[in-house]
């Protein structure tokens, strides 16, 4: 199974510059711990000491806030894009 | 002269240099301009900036570019009118209204525009962009034509038509987007990291963007005769005008052109079909929830507010308190600061002034309080809202008549309110 996964620019030196790479997992949860397994350092960015995201980290999964679905237990299928955007902007 | 030493992370403290950057690659955290305060307190005086131009630019040395020649429309110092017709029917003593409709494209907008793209050119963009709920997308294309650079703004497709108008008129793109303000600004911030060529004025350019809005709190010190205001009353979109406001005045003070320390509190004004922040602030709770904005004032329709954490801090830390008001309400607001004082004020200010008067009714905004309201936008940008409220007296045959039988009919012809 195949999820393709959008890295905004700030966490482009971790995978070499690629804006997107394909990963698996069935939740936005798996996607990431596939990320982090596949470019290590993911995890210290993306989630702060307990484990949950960072208050500036924004998971999208078709264009969706995760946060109006189940958050990192939402469901991700074959062939969507989950993105990792920077919370701060726009207003 | 620069006074600007860098960025540095709101959160994790790492610094940046002056680029075009606005979040930690580390922590995510928002990126805020380091300037040098001890040069600053050294050179800045109240006399150099009484000489300056009537805008914005006065304030230059506390902005964060320096430019001999801004891209400038004429923005700023915009009248800050006492409002005593208002504060009798609100039960309210010393209050001001900041007029920020008279801006050049009609809304504060202009103020952070003019700095972002200022900075976006001496960085060496030439095309300028953002996510706008309609006026940032008005004075970003605006200041762009003025500029001769290239403008693409992002728009929500439900937007009022003077707003889409007005914006389409200077001749850039108008991107008109199927969704709300919300998607607009995820596809922005991802466009961002794809076109780094372009300055999102509130994205990649938001770190010098944001900074723009200290002059609302500049002007109204200046305007009271250096002096801060007890209270502020400040609407909420992404919180991030109600940060810099309270951020003005104790910048103000930190530079030695205030005598004395200013102790603002802080209100916040949200709309109840979007107010994620004022929630989070009834409820006590750091964590604000995302909301799918339904208002009529959609300037303040962002239901992920990026700066919500930090308004949320500003207005507890300052003794301040967050309301929300209905469509309802807004109209009531809009009509209320007209009829009282001659100023029309978009959506977006009838929901300043209806929490105004909420929050005066609470006894939260009190009397002995010398009190400023900031209206930040123009009636003539959201008419729609009004246009099935308010429309003419009567209709008559043009002969005097007609006029008399009128009149006999409403011998109080001028006042349609109940």
């Amino acid at each position: 199974m195949s999820v393709t996964v959008r890295i905004p620019a700030q966490l482009r030196t971790l995978t070499g510059g690629a804006g997107e790479l394909s990963l698996s997992g069935s939740t936005v949860a798996e996607v990431l711990k596939d990320l982090d397994a596949s470019h290590p350092g993911f995890a210290d960015r993306l989630f702060d000491d307990t484990g949950a995201l960072r208050r500036f980290v924004n998971i999208f999964v078709a264009d969706e806030d995760v946060r109006f679905l189940q958050g990192l237990d939402t469901a991700v299928v074959d062939g969507q894009t989950v993105s990792i955007v920077p919370a701060v902007a726009g207003g | 002269m620069d006074f600007v030493t860098g960025l540095r992370c709101r959160e994790c403290a790492r610094p940046y240099p002056a680029e075009a950057l606005h979040v930690c690659d580390y922590c995510f955290g928002p990126l805020e301009v380091v300037y040098d305060y001890d040069a600053l307190r050294a050179t800045v005086s109240r006399a150099q900036i009484e000489a300056g131009p009537q805008t914005i630019w006065r304030y230059a040395p506390l902005l964060p570019v320096v430019d001999n020649a801004p891209i400038d429309l004429g923005t700023g110092c915009t009248p800050l009118v006492r409002a005593d017709r208002l504060a009798a029917e609100l039960g309210l003593g010393e209050l001001w209204i900041k007029n920020d409709t008279a801006n050049p494209t009609g809304s504060f907008k202009d103020r952070v525009v003019s700095v972002a793209l200022t900075k976006a050119r001496q960085l060496g963009f030439k095309v300028a962009a953002c996510a706008s709920t309609g006026n940032l997308a008005n004075s970003v294309a605006a200041h762009a034509a003025r500029a001769g650079m290239v403008s693409v703004v992002f728009i929500p497709h439900d937007l009022e038509v003077a707003k889409v108008v007005t914006t389409a008129v200077y001749g850039g793109n108008v991107i008109s987007v199927e969704g709300n303000y919300d998607d607009v600004n995820r596809l922005c911030a991802e466009l961002a990291s794809e076109h780094p060529a372009w300055a999102f004025v509130n994205v990649n350019i938001r770190t010098y963007y944001a900074e723009g809005s200290k002059t609302l709190a500049f002007e109204v010190a200046e305007q009271l005769g250096w002096q801060a205001p007890d209270h502020v009353v400040v609407p909420v979109a992404s919180g991030s005008q109600l940060v810099k406001v309270a951020k003005g005045f104790r910048e103000l003070y930190d530079v030695g052109l205030l005598d004395e320390e200013p102790h603002v509190r802080v209100s916040g004004a949200q709309a109840a079909g979007c107010s994620p922040v004022a929630t989070a602030f009834a409820e006590k709770t750091d964590a604000i929830r995302p909301v799918r904005p339904h208002t009529i004032a959609k300037s303040l329709a962002i239901g992920n507010p990026a700066d919500g954490w930090y308004a949320l801090k500003t207005v507890r830390d300052s003794g301040g308190s967050f309301e929300s008001v209905t469509d309802e309400e807004i109209i009531d607001g809009i009509r209320l600061l007209a009829r009282t004082e001659g100023i029309f004020a978009e959506t977006a200010g009838g929901v300043t002034i209806a929490t105004l008067a909420k929050l005066a009714d609470q006894g939260v905004v009190r009397s002995d309080e010398r009190v400023v309201a900031y209206v930040t936008g123009h009636g003539l940008k959201t008419v729609e809202a009004l246009s099935a409220t308010v429309g003419p007296t009567t209709t008559i045959a043009p002969t005097m008549e007609a006029f008399a039988a009128a009149v006999a009919l409403d011998p109080d012809l001028d006042r349609r309110d109940p």
